[in-house]
């Protein structure tokens, strides 16, 4: 049923059920918002009406509405920009400061925080009322994330994310009162409880209550070390997205010009690790066919995301065995930079720093993780860095991005193809290894390589596709919550998947939690995605097994693919971890 | 046994008439002297059980059997009596006696001179203060008074629902099993005119009526006991004293509005009740008022009791729906209200507990003689928790229209120590001050709401010429800044603002313009926070604010507290009439006192805490003073 | 620490009461009251037990006990000493009522006596008003406390003989 009303005397008719802010965004009116995000394709829905920052005067009404959580109602007189609506919004930010460090200039949200960018929309400029301020610790326990609850103001954005979409349970609203606050469980540190460090929460955090934990300055230490050769690499998401950074569309493809920016800050060797996931296709899919063939358990799960790694190792530890024992594609980058790489150029591996570039808060955990080094002082990765992190760096070397000429990832881990690329979005890896796996089981030339069923935005994708005789059911998912619900029915033997894609990030790495903030929009994950298979379109090759470089590393150095050179450099095993 | 149709209980009730007959229970009784046998109800309401009411009962039972009247004279423990104030209440049927202020000690003289002599004790009958009258029934605190939720609290025992039974309970259920259809039932309690007791007001047939629309597979009914008022137990005297009257108006909402399942909401501070309930619940599903096939009909409904864990929020309907399932009670926005979407996603009728006492009654009755009582638009009575600087403290329910001053100066019967009253606060945080200029505006929704206060849940404390209204304000403004559930930014940041103006008020600090700013945040709270604790919370400011502005600047620009409460604005000050003892100068905390033997001692403002010790040490009268 | 309130002593007390319930994550505060009575408070543990046994994150079980004053996370004293802070005790005089325990404790409301023997709290009407100020020792109800000497008469009937 259509409802029609008034906004700012703007007739109009919206379906049934249709929030006030929703109806006025069709009329072109903005209303603030702090607390609520709705991203329908992700199902993720933040309606606390919390802040208050988005109330409207409604005809009739003794109080102001919270637009974002009432709906319409037939003949609604509403004015979004009365003195009244606009002088309460002012109060509600006033307020919010009036309990929040004033420390913009030195803010890692700065620029991307939404609570400055209201201040000054809104044109505060004095805080009438203030008072005592929160006083908390901030937790830098964790290789990945940092929390000032200072910072915080209960948008519990978070706490939806991590609880409702994610399924981890990592956060609740603490205490009552002025002293309410998110916290985790006990107000333990972060590296103590279950959190998967996906950096969801911190993706959708309007503040900088939650930040990646910044390791800039690392990679400018080890730039400017003599002694250390520094190889950086970057996910694939990477460069579809870091663009946005640099006010250029969303979507645009800013390969070249990352790998020039790269070479410009001064990394000796700027490898792609895409050439690592095209060796994660051969490793993963001589895995399955061994599994099928030994009557080993399925389904087989992608190990690729360590959010997700460290999801089951908390959640399901009755499964560990389950899961593809391959590393992360930029872990096995990591492992032959310093073992492959390092024999070619007769350095020693102590004196290369791997950086990678990623998407993702995790794989700065991952690389943090024991069991992913050789030996105790090197590690497969010293540092990762953000898409968010790499900008900065460039903006801090001064450097015009917009302006560089496109450049070439170095060779021979530079080398990747159109599979590899469609690992930044999910259902890419599954896809780029049934184009392996079907030409390798039949022998024959795939012709179609695009999977469509396996693209999109659904939490969960099925599709059944005969190779050889042989029925594959494959799934391919993202976000936690739909993982959970997949993993129970494995756990109840109710499954009959043969591989399984898992992504921790709704979207897959497009909406890692180091990607640019998209602030809500989901336009942007789109337009990430889509250009993802733009780049695999242009490829050349599109097919991880016809990469030359994975073939003559297999012939110099690995030997077969899943045999023993490679076990001990390319795959890992996993740890049961307390629920928390 | 159960009931299994109308006849059966009748039949029971027939049976049961006897427990009661010597009382005056309602109008439902007239006491009858049935041969010799009396009744002697102790009263086992809160204040009374607080001050030993149960060890009373105990010895007037060891006395009567002593003395072999046991047969003859029984004892009871109904719920409170009302007249709070003056107990232990002990009240003698038929004689129509009531002792006030008895303890154990009285009981002998009682048995002695009451039952064997069969003459009253004058000592422990009521006196009035003003003309030294003795009463034995009829105390002037009863004129005016008007019982309907509470017509049988005090009167009957809560503890055997036969009682309950003789008293006419379950007659209204059966009415609306058998003889009535839900819309019937809708019609009525539309007619009769009740408005919720809760607070807000809302026309409680309206409310059944749109629960009852709501489509769903189920719906529930919630009884809100809790309670949060600090100061207010009408709702605790109608679970402790008359269990059974709620839990029969819930089966009747169960069945109106088609609901199978009901929860009472109850604070775990009232372990009493949670008591009483709990055996309310048993006895109803043993004679089949609850359960499957009520009274032999096809309705099915049960009841369980859900505790509260010390939260005020949790009144607040989405909040304490948000309780019942197990999270932390924070409200969420209506629409969509309970009756659309409630517990557990379904339609869900959240109704008070005094609201709920009356509705028995007004099918019984029929709407026309509630509607007959109160004003034009709040029906039937209210009752009221009255409580502080007055002489009568107690639980008073009076027809909605009764004027302030006739519940506090004739009911209450006036102000302590006959000092000046300065106003009456009502509707408990949320509420507001109504001074002495509006005493004669009578008590209904509507006039309260006029004159800047609220009838909330029906605390009423009356205030006097020693109580500083900024003071009364910070206690509120504390209070909702403790209780703010701490989801919404205008209330967990808005009243802790407001509460530390209030306090550099209450400290000499504030200036005229903090008074500004926090008249403007009281209006921003009003109109942005999400429910209504928060949109409520100013109004103890803003009503004092409005009546008491003078005492707000006096704070601000003379720097005193005119009512001599705020600890920072008080100066004590040694006067030549000091005899030099140097007893204040040994109690003095700060050893700020300073002076030799036998001379004129003085103190040093400057570190004195103004704690009032040297004061209260001092013997001579006007040596030291306090302004 | 070797406290008597064990977190693991009265697990399988617990463990059957919520077997024996219908509905268990529902009944969370049901089941909160009922641990609180049997280890006389909430320590860290038992929140998690109870987590891991509703399989509920333990960050919601924490959020619930925080939210309520009920719960409480340290232990209480051997015996708890409430003031009512209601209105109609607050204008009879229940901050002086709380200033004189909190000086005849030598604590503040809120905290525990070295000795473990009182603990100071405050809560809001226990429906005794007439009786105003009121303190509550155990559930026991003190009225009209307006002197420190019957405050200290009240107290001492829960000190040790000594
Ligand atoms: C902060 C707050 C506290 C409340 N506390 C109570 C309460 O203690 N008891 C109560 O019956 N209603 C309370 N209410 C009102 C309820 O939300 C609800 O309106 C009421 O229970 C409905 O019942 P009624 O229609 O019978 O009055 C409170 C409301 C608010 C906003
Ligand atoms: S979180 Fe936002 S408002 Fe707060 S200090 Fe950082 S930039 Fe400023
Ligand atoms: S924004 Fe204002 S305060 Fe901040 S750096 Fe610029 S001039 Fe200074
Ligand atoms: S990083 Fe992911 S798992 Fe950890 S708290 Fe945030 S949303 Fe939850
Ligand atoms: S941490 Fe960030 S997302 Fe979470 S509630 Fe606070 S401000 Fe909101
Ligand atoms: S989906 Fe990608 S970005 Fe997200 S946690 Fe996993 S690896 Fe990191
Ligand atoms: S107004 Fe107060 S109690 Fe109500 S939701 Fe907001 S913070 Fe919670
Ligand atoms: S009021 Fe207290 S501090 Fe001041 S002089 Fe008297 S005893 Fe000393
Ligand atoms: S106690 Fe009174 S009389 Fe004695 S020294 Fe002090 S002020 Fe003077
Ligand atoms: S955006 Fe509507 S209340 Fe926060
Ligand atoms: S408690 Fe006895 S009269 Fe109120
Ligand atoms: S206010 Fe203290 S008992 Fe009611």
């Amino acid at each position: 049923m259509d409802i029609q009303l008034t906004i700012n005397d703007i007739p109009l008719t919206v379906p049934e059920g249709t929030s006030i802010l929703d109806a006025a965004r069709t009329v072109n009116i903005d209303i603030p918002t702090l607390c609520h995000l709705k991203l329908n394709e992700m199902h993720y829905n933040n309606n606390i009406a919390s802040c208050r920052v988005c109330v409207v005067e409604v005809e009739g009404r003794r109080n102001l509405a919270s637009s974002c959580s009432t709906p319409v109602a037939s003949g609604m007189v509403v004015k979004t920009d009365s003195l009244r609506a606009i002088q309460a919004r002012r109060a509600m930010v006033e307020l919010l400061l009036s309990d929040h460090p004033k420390s913009c200039l030195t803010c890692a949200k700065n620029m991307d925080c939404d609570l400055r960018a209201l201040a000054a929309e809104l044109g505060v400029r004095a805080i009438s009322y203030e008072g005592a301020e929160s006083e908390f610790e901030i937790d830098q326990s964790s290789s990945s994330i940092v929390r000032d609850p200072n910072k915080c103001i209960r948008c519990r954005r978070c706490e939806t994310m991590c609880n409702e979409v994610q399924t981890v349970g990592v956060y609740s609203a603490v205490g009552r009162g002025f002293e309410t606050v998110v916290k985790t469980a006990f107000n333990l540190p972060l590296n103590q409880t279950a959190c998967t460090f996906c950096g969801q929460c911190l993706a959708v955090c309007p503040t900088g209550a939650l930040t990646e934990l910044d390791q800039v300055d690392k990679v400018w230490k080890a730039l400017n070390d003599p002694n250390q050769f520094v190889v950086v690499q970057t996910a694939p998401a990477v460069r579809v997205a870091l663009g946005e950074e640099f006010d250029l569309e969303p979507g645009t493809i800013v390969t070249g010009k990352m790998v020039a920016a790269l070479r410009r800050l001064g990394f000796d060797r700027v490898f792609d690790t895409d050439f690592a996931a095209d060796l994660t296709i051969m490793e993963e899919a001589t895995e399955l066919v061994h599994r099928i063939k030994h009557g080993g358990r399925l389904p087989l799960l992608t190990s690729c995301c360590p959010a997700w790694v460290k999801f089951f190792e908390h959640q399901f530890p009755d499964l560990l065995d389950i899961p593809s024992t391959c590393k992360s594609p930029h872990e096995m980058l990591g492992v032959l930079t310093k073992s492959y790489y390092a024999k070619t150029l007769g350095i020693d591996p102590k004196t290369i720093t791997v950086v990678s570039v990623m998407p993702c808060v995790a794989k700065k955990y991952e690389a943090a993780r024991p069991e992913l080094a050789q030996g105790a002082e090197t590690a497969d990765v010293d540092i990762v860095i953000t898409t968010r992190e790499l900008a900065r760096m460039i903006r801090e070397a001064s450097i015009h991005f917009d302006h560089l000429k496109d450049q070439e990832f170095d060779h021979p881990l530079g080398e990747s193809t159109g599979a590899a690329v469609i690992f930044g979005a999910t259902g890419g890896v599954l896809e780029a290894a049934l184009r392996t796996a079907y030409e390798v089981l039949t022998g024959e030339t795939l012709e179609k390589v695009e999977f469509e069923a396996l693209r999109g935005m659904d939490g969960i994708k099925e599709a059944v596709i005969p190779i050889a005789g042989r029925d594959y059911r494959i799934a391919v998912i993202h976000g936690l919550g739909n993982a959970r619900t997949v993993l129970e029915k494995i756990q109840a033997g109710e499954s009959n998947y043969d591989v399984i894609e898992i992504m921790a990030c709704p979207g897959g790495c497009i909406g890692g939690g180091g990607q640019p903030y998209h602030h809500g929009n989901m336009e942007i994950l789109k337009a990430r995605a889509s250009a993802i298979y733009r780049e695999d379109r242009a490829k050349p090759l599109r097919k991880s097994h016809e990469n030359l470089a994975i073939i003559g590393l297999y012939k110099d150095f690995l030997g077969e693919p899943y045999g023993k050179k490679a076990h001990q450099l390319l795959h890992t095993s996993y740890t049961a971890r307390k629920k928390i | 046994m159960k009931l299994k149709n109308t006849e059966d209980l009748n039949a029971l009730k027939a049976q049961s008439l006897k427990l009661i007959e010597t009382r005056r229970v309602a109008d439902t009784v007239t006491s009858k002297n049935t041969q010799g046998l009396k009744h002697v109800m102790v009263c086992g309401g809160p204040g009374c059980h607080s001050s030993g009411s149960p060890g009373i009962a105990e010895r007037l039972e060891e006395e009567l059997n002593q003395r072999g009247l046991s047969e003859q004279i029984k004892v009871f423990q109904p719920g409170c009596f009302g007249f709070c104030e003056k107990g232990p209440m002990i009240e003698i049927h038929p004689d129509n006696v009531t002792y006030c202020e008895v303890s154990a000690d009285d009981v002998a003289t009682i048995v002695e001179e009451h039952f064997i002599q069969g003459k009253q004790v004058e000592h422990l009958l009521y006196m009035d203060p003003n003309t030294k009258e003795r009463f034995a029934s009829n105390i002037p605190f009863y004129d005016g008074q008007l019982r309907i939720a509470l017509r049988n609290v005090g009167h009957i025992a809560p503890e055997n629902i036969f009682e309950y039974i003789a008293a006419d309970g379950y007659q209204a259920l059966s009415q609306v099993l058998f003889n009535m259809t839900p819309l019937d039932v809708i019609d009525v309690l539309k007619d009769s005119g009740l408005r919720g007791r809760g607070g807000a007001g809302f026309p409680t047939g309206v409310k059944w009526e749109f629960t009852r629309k709501s489509q769903a597979d189920q719906r529930y009914i919630i009884c809100n006991a809790d309670e949060g008022d600090p100061g207010a137990f009408m709702d605790r005297s109608v679970l402790e004293g008359d269990p059974h009257s709620v839990l029969e108006a819930m089966i009747i909402a169960g069945s109106t509005i088609g609901a199978s399942e009901g929860f009472i909401y109850v604070r775990a501070e009232y372990p009493a009740a949670i008591h009483r309930l709990k055996i309310a619940i048993a006895q109803a599903r043993e004679y089949g008022l609850l359960g499957k096939s009520i009274l032999g009909s096809d309705f099915s409904f049960d009841i369980e009791l859900k505790y509260g864990a010390g939260a005020f929020v949790c009144g607040e309907e989405t909040a304490l729906i948000h309780s019942i399932e197990g999270a932390r009670g924070e409200p969420t926005v209506k629409p969509p209200f309970p009756a659309q979407k409630g517990l557990w996603g379904k339609p869900t009728c959240v109704n008070n507990v005094e609201t709920l006492a009356n509705i028995p009654a007004i099918i019984l009755k029929g709407a026309d003689w509630f509607a007959s009582i109160g004003t034009e638009k709040s029906k039937g009575t209210k009752v009221f928790a009255l409580a502080g600087k007055v002489n009568n403290v107690g639980l008073v329910e009076v027809p909605m229209g009764t004027t302030l001053r006739q519940i506090i100066f004739n009911i209450g019967g006036g102000i302590k120590q006959h000092k000046t009253f300065k106003a009456a606060q009502t509707g408990g945080p949320s509420g507001g001050c109504i001074p002495t200029k509006y005493l004669d505006s009578p008590i209904d929704y509507e006039s309260l709401a006029a004159i800047g206060s609220m009838m909330g849940s029906g605390g009423l404390i009356v205030l006097d010429e020693d109580d500083c209204m900024v003071n009364i304000a910070k206690y509120f403004l504390e209070f909702t800044m403790d209780e703010s559930c701490g989801r919404c930014t205008a209330c967990r940041v808005g009243t802790k603002r407001l509460y530390e103006i209030l306090t550099k008020i209450t400290e000499g600090k504030g200036t005229l313009e903090d008074l500004e700013n926090m008249e403007k945040l009281c209006h921003i709270i009003k109109d942005t926070a999400l429910c209504g604790l928060g949109q409520s919370a100013p109004n103890p400011i803003l009503s004092t604010l409005k009546y008491f502005r003078d005492e707000y600047v006096a704070h601000i620009v003379d720097k005193t507290c005119p009512a001599g409460v705020c600890q920072s604005l008080l100066k004590y000050e040694i006067t030549d009439k000091c005899v030099g003892c140097t007893l204040c100068v040994k109690k003095c905390p700060m050893s700020c006192i300073s002076g030799s033997t036998k001379k004129r001692h003085v103190i040093d403002q400057e570190r004195c805490l103004k704690c009032g010790a040297c004061m209260e040490q001092c013997r001579v009268i006007g040596a030291i003073i306090r302004h | 620490m070797c406290d008597s309130a064990s977190p693991n002593k009265f697990a399988q007390k617990l463990d059957d009461y919520i077997d024996s319930l219908t509905y268990k994550k529902e009944n969370l505060i049901g089941i909160l009251h009922y641990a609180q009575e049997i280890y006389g408070y909430l320590p860290d543990n038992v929140q998690w037990h109870i987590a891991q046994k509703l399989d509920i994150p333990s960050a919601t079980v924490y959020g619930v006990v925080s939210f309520y004053s009920f719960f409480t996370m340290v232990p209480r004293g051997e015996h708890v000493v409430n003031i009512c802070t209601g209105t109609a005790c607050f204008v009879r005089g229940a901050e002086k009522l709380k200033d004189e325990l909190e000086n005849q404790l030598k604590i503040k409301a809120g905290e525990t006596t070295p000795d473990n023997l009182f603990t100071l709290e405050t809560l809001r009407c226990v429906g005794a008003c007439g009786l105003a100020p009121v303190m509550i020792v155990d559930g026991k109800v003190h009225g009209r406390m307006h002197e420190a000497q019957a405050i200290n008469e009240v107290l001492a009937k829960y000190r040790p003989e000594s």
